[in-house]
């Protein structure tokens, strides 16, 4: 287990996402592979804020003042906010796919394609 | 400082990859099936294996939050929205790019584990085993991953005081966006 193994994880886990993001007709699906790229992007902000030494304490070795030790977390509050907006996105994208499938019987993401024409 | 002897470091091992194969096992499930109501099921597994890995990461807060946020919230949103709308049976298609596509992101992840695996990352315990990093700073790190719950609260009050604030104005629209896009006329 180490930051490697978890970065690894995580670029597999957003290529499969984006697969599904870029493939896929339904657009649930393409909302739910948008929730794994997320998902990756979570693990791997925060494996790195757990194993790797932020610029304050690698400029200044000695520090123990909690100025410095906060930055640890940095990786950790934005996941938070990541997962803060991942929330409001789904929230929205599903209600615009709900009144897409209100409007024109279809939830397939060929069949909204106005802003191309 | 921060293992605790072989065993448990073994045992962490065994969880992570048991961790890690699940989810990436219940990811590929949410892209490859065609039953949508399955995909979403799967796509739940994967957000519970995510909050493992979080634990595995000493994060115990974003795991707690992953648990509730994605697991309660978002899964059950996207479950009713897939029985909301009855296009179930016809699942989910792929367009032309399935291949060519496939490819990409192989690549990608290619490409993204080879610099994963290459770089020369400045690990803590690598820096405190090469004693660029003091014993005592050494401690101080293992006394901020045992307990980090205030530190995070302190730093979402302190540093990134401005972006907690516009985050819930950002839920607030997106609240009442959703409700505005949702009504009937």
């Amino acid at each position: 287990m180490s930051l490697e193994n978890f970065l690894i994880v995580a670029a597999i886990i957003f290529a499969i996402g984006l697969y599904g993001a870029i493939t896929k007709h339904n657009a649930i699906t393409v909302l739910m592979s948008i929730e794994l790229m997320f998902n990756a992007v979570n693990i791997s902000a925060v494996a790195m804020s757990r194993y790797i030494v932020p610029a304050g304490i690698a400029q200044n070795p000695q520090a123990t003042a909690d100025e410095v030790m906060q930055f640890l977390l940095t990786g950790q509050v934005f996941s938070v906010f990541i997962i803060t907006v991942a929330a409001a996105e789904v929230a929205l994208g599903l209600a615009i796919v709900l009144t897409i499938f209100r409007q024109r019987d279809s939830i397939f993401v060929s069949d909204a394609s106005e802003l191309k024409q | 400082m921060l293992g605790q002897g072989t065993e448990a470091s073994l045992l962490a091992d065994v969880v992570f990859w048991v961790i890690a194969v699940s989810s990436v096992i219940a990811a590929l499930g949410v892209v490859l099936l065609r039953d949508l109501f399955r995909a979403a099921l799967f796509l739940i597994v994967s957000f519970l294996g995510v909050a493992g890995m979080f634990v595995l990461l000493r994060a115990e807060f974003l795991a707690v939050v992953q648990v509730l946020v994605y697991v309660g919230a978002i899964s059950v949103l996207i479950i009713f929205a897939i029985l909301m709308t009855r296009d179930v049976e016809e699942g989910s298609p792929t367009n032309r790019f399935r291949l060519p596509m496939a490819i990409f992101a192989s690549l990608f992840a290619a490409v993204a584990i080879f610099v994963a695996i290459t770089t020369d990352w400045n690990t803590i315990d690598g820096a405190i085993a090469s004693g660029a990093i003091t014993a005592a700073t050494g401690q101080r790190i293992g006394e901020v991953f045992s307990n980090t719950i205030p530190w995070i609260g302190r730093m979402l009050l302190r540093d990134f005081v401005l972006a907690f604030e516009v985050a819930s104005v950002v839920l607030l629209a997106a609240l009442i966006g959703a409700l505005a896009l949702i009504r009937e006329r």
